[in-house]
């Protein structure tokens, strides 16, 4: 059953790339195939603002494309396996998790290199099923509003067969039993996200995006790499049991780096966890996720809110043995974590295209996973990627309908007023508000209120710090979250009316996974509070899965916190309300005068807090200086110079001298000859004197 | 010094005096001139050693022949002398300074040298006594006999100058008209008439 | 100072180095190149008749008689060549004459 969950999306990507390749090869007989040319744009990255507007082929040039050839079965197949492998996966959580099957499927053997030895295997116990539940899930959901959405694209059998192709992916990611398996499937992801987010390569915008975000990956994948090379230094395995049984006798270990000695677990974990700041969006690493909207929105909704950048907090929970044992990566993780979560709450205060809004609150959200894993508190932070996985999705499909409903425009500024017109969009997207924001009772009341008592609960600095930061940051996300419902559904439309006029609902193949995933949002939160935050319930529902120093200890004290710490996130989530209230309901002027009274603040804001132009001027410029020296003076100067181009020029000057003797003169030719004699003589007269 | 050296002296100085003019005078027929004298000094140096035979023959092949047949050539060209000097001294320094070193090896080797100690022995055909045979005689007597070969293929090499001569330089005039002696004598009475009706008042 | 072998083959010597100097410093006309060309010959000729009075042997005069035919023969056909050729260029300065110019 575990190779079907698998295994299904990598054969719906199988299918529908073939028809993908066929199509394009029935379009194009003989040339490059378009289907498959993902672009090979060089683009420096771009950084945000300006014209938010998500163009398709078809705008503005008037023609549109046909439909590829077997879009229709391509679209059926893959959702259909989807379905089903989401299905399988609900049933696998229940015999895994709840009923106690943890297993290991081996399927090869991949690498058998000397002290070396690698393979393929499913591990399968609660985290994996649970992951399971939510990929599978959630793409399959995605899948079917694809259908919806993406029905004028032309090139749907390839945009289908990415999907699949990122689900099949993140399970190896999830499944792996080593830390080349799971780099296997994170690189996997990343690639994915890379042909997703470029799907319209057309567009520079599009592949400059694709570029940003693979590369800000890599450089996170740069230490995660590290981080395993090290593993495999200090251990000898890469296989989790192996490592995870071996990792308490590296404590106090030292590796040597550049002449000085670190702890060993602490070097460890921080190159690991460098690997999920990229991979997450976290603080510093995180410039890609924003421009990431540039892909469709089905991809947004999929990869950068409920699976791809989850897979950083997976990883380190599912490392949980090598991270309690290391309290600086600890602390460190808690640090970013709660950083993250406030900063990227500031910028989507004020950001103005309707997905970059729920992109930010992505990133901000990652940052409270982080920090419930940084202060041990592993299952509460899986809880709320459980949770956040469903109420983010909703909100970005969400968001979806809504563009989809203003044919195509994302720019919140020319919205509002659409209550009316999209009614049963409108209800899904506030469920989802009030799950994201800690409403009473839902998802997001559980997990995210959670995370801030298991930071009340813990102790040392580091902890206080997460506490008021994400205390601040869950005001912060009510009032943007509040914002976008406000200026998207509220008050008098600022839409043109020939596009106001026709806005309708979105047909139901888009509308049902908004119904399944606002059932999640509302429901996930108490029905699994119990197997997540209380300590008995944790110990029994992942048992080996997840690994504590101190017997959840961190649980039981978030029992025990003061009153008002607990019941503050709760306040800062009405007062975000009141405050948005007021702002876009009660006095629509005055955020538009507090920026123009503010205007640095809001600048900073707005641009990012200019994190683009810092790492265009520290990196981007000084790398490509560096390429074009090496190009322009290593390569072609000293390189060419010296070598084919130079010795062709000198070849050439010589001869051009060299000619000059040939003078057609026949005395300067005698000439040439006695001078020769002459010389010669001189050498025998010299030589039978010395000699 | 005696009078065999003086006039030694006498000849040499005037050959290489005329030798320099030859290469040095601005007209061509003085430069033939030159070389006139040059041949007719070294010819006497030829009799001081006491080879007559070769001496007489230098002036009557060399003067009379060769040096004539360079008059007539330089008669014949349209050689103007007046502009051709310049360009002279550029090469002078290089070229004198090259001559030198030349002049200067040779006669480190003329001055140089010994003879072997068993050169006497190697002696292929003795000059006998000028009293007994004259120099002529005593060529002939080596030159038909032992270096027969050599006289004849010299005899060909002549020919073969002669034909060479001839052959580069003629050139059939074509507005001259020349007598074909064979043609007209093997003219009949069939192809020397030829009959042609004409009528009144029409020309042919 | 008694006239020795040496004396002969300086004279010989010096003729020599004119003649060579005589080819390649003229610029005027091809005619005295020829003449220098016979002004070796004339030296070498001298060198050889030394040789053979000085060490008494007559076939150092064969020799020279040899030479000397060969050089009245390329002498004319030198001229011949010269000829021809001024009938085609029209010109016998040796600057004229570099059509192996490369």
């Amino acid at each position: 059953m575990y190779q079907a969950i698998v295994f299904l999306p990598l054969l719906g990507f199988l299918i529908a790339g073939a028809i993908s390749i066929i199509g394009a090869r029935g379009r194009n007989p003989g040339g490059m195939s378009e289907g498959h040319d993902t672009g090979h744009h060089h683009a420096p990255a771009v950084a945000g603002g300006g014209v938010i507007h998500e163009t398709h082929h078809d705008d503005g040039h008037g023609h549109q494309e046909p439909a590829a050839w077997g879009s229709r079965p391509a679209e059926i197949v893959t959702t259909g396996l989807l379905m089903i492998s989401a299905i399988l996966s609900w049933v696998a959580l229940f015999y895994v998790a709840f009923q106690g099957h943890d297993t290991r499927v081996p399927l090869m053997t991949w690498i058998a290199a000397g002290d070396l030895k690698v393979e393929w295997a499913l591990r399968i116990d609660t985290m994996t099923a649970m992951m399971f539940v939510v990929v599978n899930s959630v793409s399959a959901l995605v899948h079917l509003y694809s259908i919806g959405y993406m029905n004028e694209d032309p090139y749907r059998p390839r945009f289908f067969a990415y999907l699949s192709l990122f689900t099949f992916a993140m399970l190896m990611l999830v499944t792996a039993d080593n830390l080349v398996q799971l780099f296997f499937g994170w690189e996997g992801v990343g690639l994915a996200s890379y042909l997703l987010i470029g799907f319209w390569y057309h567009k520079p915008e599009a592949n400059a995006a694709a570029i940003k975000a693979f590369i800000v990956n890599r450089v996170g994948d740069f230490g995660f790499a590290l981080g395993i090379f090290a593993v495999f230094a200090m251990t000898g395995a890469v296989g989790f049991e192996t490592v995870f049984a071996s990792a308490k006798s590296l404590t106090g270990q030292h590796i040597t780096i550049f002449g000085h000695a670190y702890d060993a677990l602490t070097v460890i974990c921080l190159l690991l966890f460098m690997g999920a700041m990229g991979k997450s969006a976290q603080f510093l690493l995180h410039t890609w996720l924003p421009d990431a909207m540039e892909g469709p929105t089905p991809v947004s909704a999929l990869i950068h809110a409920a699976t791809m950048v989850t897979a950083g907090v997976f990883m380190v929970a599912r490392l949980s043995p090598l991270f309690e044992l290391s309290p600086t990566a600890l602390t460190f993780v808690t640090f970013i974590g709660a950083t993250t979560a406030f900063f990227a709450a500031t910028i989507g205060l004020v950001q103005n295209d309707i997905k970059r809004v729920v992109a930010y609150s992505t990133c901000s959200q990652l940052g409270y996973m982080f920090v419930a894993m940084g202060v041990g508190a592993y299952s509460v932070g899986m809880f709320h990627l459980f949770t956040h996985a469903a109420f983010k999705a909703l909100l970005f499909l969400g968001s979806g309908s809504v563009i989809h409903a203003m044919h195509h425009e994302q720019d919140m500024r020319k919205m509002g007023g659409l209550r009316t017109k999209i009614p049963f969009t409108y209800w899904m997207m506030v469920i989802g508000t009030l799950a994201l924001t800690g409403f009473p009772l839902t998802a997001g009341y559980y997990s995210k209120d959670a995370i801030i008592e298991a930071a009340a609960a813990s102790h040392g600095h580091i902890a206080e710090y997460a506490f008021w930061l994400t205390v601040l940051a869950a005001g912060l996300t009510s009032f943007y979250s509040w914002r976008l419902i406000f200026m998207t559904f509220h008050g008098e439309t600022r839409a043109d009316h020939h596009t106001y006029d026709h806005v309708h609902e979105s047909p139901p193949v888009i509308l049902v996974p908004l119904a399944f995933l606002a059932v999640g949002a509302s429901v996930l939160g108490f029905a699994f509070a119990g197997v997540f935050t209380h300590a008995h319930g944790v110990e029994e529902f992942f048992r080996e899965s997840l690994f504590t120093a101190n017997g959840w200890k961190v649980l039981e004290e978030m029992h025990h916190i003061p009153a008002w710490a607990a019941y503050i996130p709760t306040a800062m989530m009405a007062l975000g309300f009141v405050v948005a209230w007021w702002f876009y309901i009660s006095n629509p002027k005055l955020p538009h005068a507090l920026a123009e009274q503010n205007p640095l603040l809001y600048q900073f804001l707005l641009n990012k807090w200019y994190f683009d132009e810092l790492y265009d001027f520290i990196f981007v410029r000084p790398a490509k200086w560096l390429g074009r020296f090496f190009w322009k003076k290593g390569d072609v100067w000293l390189i060419d110079g010296f070598g084919p181009d130079g010795v062709s020029a000198r070849v050439i000057d010589v001869t051009r001298r060299v000619v000059l003797l040939q003078t057609g003169y026949l005395y300067h030719y005698a000439f040439v000859m006695l001078i020769g004699v002459a010389a010669l003589i001189t050498w025998f007269i010299v030589k039978g004197a010395t000699g | 010094m005696n009078l065999a050296s003086l006039f030694f002296y006498l000849f040499s100085a005037v050959a290489i005096g005329s030798a320099f003019m030859v290469i040095a005078s601005r007209n061509p027929v003085h430069s033939v001139l030159f070389l006139i004298l040059t041949f007719v000094n070294a010819a006497g140096l030829f009799v001081l050693i006491g080879a007559e035979f070769l001496a007489m023959i230098l002036v009557v092949v060399y003067v009379g022949a060769v040096a004539v047949l360079f008059l007539f050539v330089v008669m014949m060209l349209d050689v103007d002398f007046a502009e051709l000097r310049q360009g002279f001294l550029q090469y002078l320094p290089a070229g004198a300074i090259v001559g030198l070193i030349f002049l200067v090896e040779l006669l480190l080797v003329v001055g140089a040298w010994v003879t072997g100690p068993g050169i006497a022995n190697a002696v292929k055909a003795p000059i006998p006594p000028a009293s007994q045979v004259t120099n002529t005689q005593a060529i002939g007597r080596v030159l038909y006999t032992t270096y027969i070969h050599y006289f004849e293929l010299a005899g060909i090499v002549l020919l073969v100058a002669m034909i060479g001569a001839i052959v580069l330089t003629l050139q059939h005039r074509k507005n001259v008209q020349r007598q074909n002696i064979s043609a007209q004598n093997a003219r009949n009475k069939k192809t020397a008439i030829e009959i042609r009706k004409v009528r009144p008042g029409q020309g042919i | 100072m008694a006239i020795s072998l040496s004396h002969y083959l300086t004279v010989g010597a010096i003729l020599f180095t004119l003649g060579i100097l005589g080819i390649f410093l003229n610029r005027k006309n091809v005619i005295v190149i020829l003449m220098s060309i016979e002004l070796i010959l004339l030296a070498v000729n001298i060198n050889l008749v030394s040789f053979s009075a000085f060490l008494n042997d007559i076939v150092g005069q064969i020799y020279a008689l040899i030479v000397l035919t060969v050089a009245a023969a390329e002498a004319a056909i030198g001229l011949a060549i010269l000829v021809v050729f001024y009938r085609n260029c029209g010109s016998i300065a040796v600057e004229d004459i570099n059509a192996m110019k490369g």
